[in-house]
Parts: C-alpha cells; structure tokens; sequence
C-alpha cells in the first residue's frame, strides 16, 4: 500500500538553475518601491504641487525681466530639494521600520546589491525630478511671456541643466545616506532637516567658523551650481569636500551597519 | 532539503540557539515545535541568512541559503506576515516579489486565488487586512516562486479554523509532491495533524527528534484488560514500566506488540489496546519544554 503511494507521487525533477536577478532590474523595483505607498506617491504629489505654486507665485511677484525660464526652472529645484531626499530617506528606512527587510533580503541576501539598487533608483530619481521641473518652468514661462513682453527669456543652457541634475541627485543621495546611517524614519527625517540647519547657523553665526562653512556647508557650497558659469577648481574642491562629510560619510557608515545588522 | 548543523547563537551572555542540528528530507513535512521565545524564529532566520549565526552551518537546497542565485524560486519563506508595509495592496506586495525573482505576473493572480484574496481584497492595501489575510498573502508569497522547499514560521497564526484546515492540505499536498516543509508552532495541536517529523526545541536546545510515530510511540500505550491486576504483574515481570490509570486501564511504555505477547502468553482478556493518544505527544512537548525552561531558569 505505502509502496503503491510512493510510486504514484510525481518523482522529484531534475536540479534546476536560476540566475540571480541582475541590477537593471533590482533598479526598477526600488524605484518602483519608491512611489508605490500611499506615503510615496504623496511626496511626490506634494512636491510637483509647491513647483507649481512657486511657479504660479513668480508669476504674480517677480518683476517681469525675472520673469525667466532660467528662474522659474531653478526655484522649482528648491522644494524637490527638500522633499525628494526624503524618498531617498523613506526608501531604506521603511524597511526596518515597517520590517519588510524581512522580504527584501530574503529575496536578495546579498545586502550590497539591494544597497547599490537603491542608490541607483535614487540617481534616476534624481534626474526623473527634473522633467517636472522643467514643464512647470516652460509653461510659467509661456504665460509669463504672454502676459508681458519684458518677460519669457527663454535663455537656458546645457551647463545650467547638468548642475541642476548634479544637485538634485546629491540631494537625494544625501537622503539616502542619512536614511541608511539611522534605520529609523522619523529619527532619519527629523535630524535630516535639523542637523543640515543648526550646522548652517552655527558656523555662520561662529566668525571662527566660516572657513568650516565655506567648506562643509552643502547648502553653501551648492551655491555656484546655480550660475551659469563653469565652477572652478575651489569650487569641485569644496563641493566635494561638503559632499564628503553630508553624502559620502553617512553613506559608508550606513552601509557597513546595514550589512552587518540583524534582520528581524 | 533543508540540513542544519550545530547552529548556535549567542546575544552577549545569553543563548538563544544552541547548538542545534536536524534535518528536513524532501516529502515530508517537518513540525518545529517549542514555546515562544524557545529559539525557533532566530532558528529560521539562521536558515535564511537574515541572522548571522554564532557558531554552526545550515544548508537549504545544498547551499548555504546566502549564496543561493536567486533564493525564492527555490525556498519559499514566511517569517512573519506582519512585516509588510501597510501602504501597499496585497497585490503589489507580490507583484514586487514576482518581478525581482523574474515569475510572469499571471503567477501573482494564481496565487491570489490560491489563497482566497483574488478580487477587490488584492487591491486593498494590507493596512486593512486583518492578520488571517496578511497569514495567507504570505502563504501566498512563499509558493510565488514555485519553490520545492518551504520554511514558515507560526503560519497558522491569525488563520480560522477552516484557514488551518486549508493550509495543512496545501503542505502535505506539496510535500506528497516531493517538497521539503519546514513549520514551526508553539502549538503542538497545530503541527500534530500534519507533520512526518517533529523537532522539538526548548530554551534554545533541542529537546526532542524523530518522527511522529516515534515520539507517539513515546508516549507508550493503553491497555484495559478483564483482569487487570494479572496483567500488570506480568507486564511488571516483562521489565516493561506500567502505571495503573483511575479506570482501570494501564499505561505501558512499550510497543503495542509487545504487551500484546505478554497479553498473549498468559492468555489474557484485553478489551483495549492502542497507542496513547492526543495527550502522549502533548504531555511529552509539555514535560520536555517544563524541563528545559527549568533547566534555563536556574
């Protein structure tokens, strides 16, 4: 009879082979994780909003020669600024925080990959944030233009766009360290908005501490990615020094605990 | 195939796994009993590489679970169904799992049917979900990627008695399939119905390791004779251990042969003879883990 049983049940099939899932694809689905939560995509629908009423508020307020295309796009670039380096933040601290590093490394248990992926999703990110920006921008413009001939220069260039680009994805990389060092989203959020500031603050209020500020002051040092004008060699120098001690820091930090932590 | 050896972990002074070793064969379904907090989850994160364990190796597949290609396609896991974010529908949930392990989406609508969350339910976001459903979207999530082997940690949490019933026909039907089933509970009840095998562990130790059978077996079995008192003289002289129950009856730590020869050799009347039921497996779980969690406290 158990003899009967076993021989009936489908016999156990050959060994099989299965390729780890490569990074492209590990990308999109951080990406995807991203705005798939009702928290994500209001982020998102919150930032494009203040762009357009920052936008729209120019367009009554500013006097009608900074009425530009230039100007528009770059205010846009300040509340994507703040906002989006919480999606960065969001993106590695809702995984301890509401335990699904549980799944993620069950899935993918070599934890760098899941961390390069992120930091990957984090750069799209980064460069996807400047399409609104720049539609936002391009209709203010238009009914700027319309509505005043002094206004609506469409003067714009390649180099402007690629710094905008290199400081949306500090920005959100920025996040994304921050995020990684805590493990926690309201500690991660909260000390990513008052660490940068009281910093601010007190190196320019300290006189002994401008040079520090000159230096390590991210929101000092981003400054030149807002002229038109190639940034000199001081200016690589000290952006990428700020970048070190905001970005690059955090970032190795985190990494080393994410690696070694617990899951549970 | 699942094969664990020596797994030990240590938090500071504290062990809460220790040295621990079992095995799970494919076909069979495996019970990993023990009370809360006895090592069985910090177990099972050791399997699948979430905890780095102290001391000791555990294979899944032939693998350490760490180095395993693309591990869902081959190890179903449920660690604990709770751990989704609430602000993603079931549905997404698998979605995400399926497009990282590369399983078509016509999968995930399988399995939302396999589970009985089809329909409107999948588009919910699991914030509304009570804990039976969250229990089956993770059901749901271990058997996403067709794997043969499926580690589950209290999956019967949360579910109605019905859910039960239909999670225990989904594993002994997989494992009648040739899969390898790893379970744990703290509910021997649970278990009982379904598993080949039992691991039981108590303060982080393995207490007890066999199959069904065997450990039932330990519970002995119970006799009820016309006359009792001859029998369990004769049951005394066969060096056989027996206690006299309220009702007559006695209770044998023996093989069901066994008394039934010395029945047979001094021609005794025997109106009952069975192995000890429901409470043998029970009071054993219950004596061992009382043990263990002595031993621990002092």
């Amino acid at each position: 009879m158990t003899a009967t049983l076993t021989e009936t049940r489908a016999p156990i099939a050959a060994p099989r082979t299965f390729t780890r899932p490569g990074l492209v694809r590990l990308t999109g689905i951080e990406l995807r994780k991203m705005a798939d939560t009702r928290a994500g995509l209001w982020l998102m629908i919150a930032t494009a909003s203040i762009s357009v009423a920052i936008v729209v508020i120019q367009l009554f307020a500013a006097d009608p020669p900074e009425q530009t295309f230039v100007n528009m796009f770059q205010t846009t670039l300040f509340p994507v600024a703040v906002l989006l380096p919480v999606l960065g933040i969001l993106s590695v601290t809702s995984e301890w925080t509401q335990r699904t590093a549980l799944t993620t490394f069950a899935l993918t248990p070599q934890r760098h990959r899941i961390v390069v992926a992120k930091a990957l999703a984090s750069v799209v990110l980064g460069i996807l944030a400047l399409v609104p920006s720049l539609g936002f921008a391009a209709i203010g413009n238009a009914v700027a233009g319309a509505m005043d001939p002094a206004a609506g220069s469409w003067q714009f260039g390649g180099l402007l766009l690629a710094y905008a680009l290199l400081f949306n994805v500090v920005n959100v990389l920025f996040g994304l360290a921050f995020g990684m060092l805590f493990m926690n989203s309201a500690v991660a959020i909260v000390l990513y908005f008052v660490v940068p500031t009281v910093w601010s603050v007190l190196t320019s209020m300290i006189s002994g501490l401008k040079t520090t500020s000159e230096w390590l002051d991210l929101s000092v040092t981003s400054t030149p990615l807002f002229e038109n004008a190639a940034l000199t060699g001081g200016e690589w120098a000290r952006l990428a020094a700020s970048i070190g001690l905001w970005v690059v820091l955090p970032g190795v930090l985190g990494l080393v605990r994410l690696l070694k932590r617990e899951v549970s | 195939m699942i094969s664990v050896t020596s797994l030990t972990k240590r938090y500071g002074a504290h062990t809460a796994v220790n040295d621990v070793s079992f095995e799970c064969a494919p076909g069979t379904v495996t019970g990993f009993l023990g009370p809360n907090g006895a090592g069985k989850s910090t177990t099972m994160r050791m399997i699948t590489g979430l905890t780095p364990p102290t001391a000791g190796e555990s294979m899944v597949a032939g693998k350490p679970y760490r180095q395993l290609p693309n591990p869902a396609r081959e190890v179903g896991v449920l660690l604990d169904a709770s751990a989704q974010h609430p602000g993603r529908t079931g549905r997404e949930v698998l979605t995400l799992s399926a497009r990282t392990q590369g399983v078509g989406s016509a999968r995930v609508d399988e399995l939302l049917s396999l589970v009985g969350l089809a329909g409107p339910a999948a588009g919910r976001r699991v914030r509304g979900y009570s804990l039976g459903m969250r229990q089956r979207l993770g059901i749901a999530h271990a058997f996403l990627g067709d794997p043969r082997v499926l580690i589950l940690d209290e999956p019967a949490n949360g579910l109605d008695p019905e859910g039960i019933f239909w999670m225990r026909g989904l594993l002994r039907d997989f494992a009648d399939r040739g899969g390898t089933v790893l379970l744990s509970s703290h509910l021997l009840r649970e278990v009982e119905a379904v598993a080949d095998r039992l691991v039981v562990i108590g303060g982080g130790r393995i207490v007890a390791n066999g199959t069904k059978e065997e450990l039932l077996a330990a519970g002995g079995v119970r006799v009820r004779a016309l006359d009792p008192g001859t029998l369990q003289k004769a049951l005394e002289r066969a060096g056989l251990a027996v206690t006299a129950g309220s009702d007559g009856a006695l209770s044998v730590q023996a093989e069901a042969e066994q008394v039934g020869q010395v029945a047979a050799s001094i021609s005794a009347v025997l109106l009952e003879l069975r192995p000890v039921d429901t409470g043998g497996l029970e009071e054993l779980f219950l004596t061992l883990t009382a043990g263990e969690a002595k031993e621990t406290a002092r």
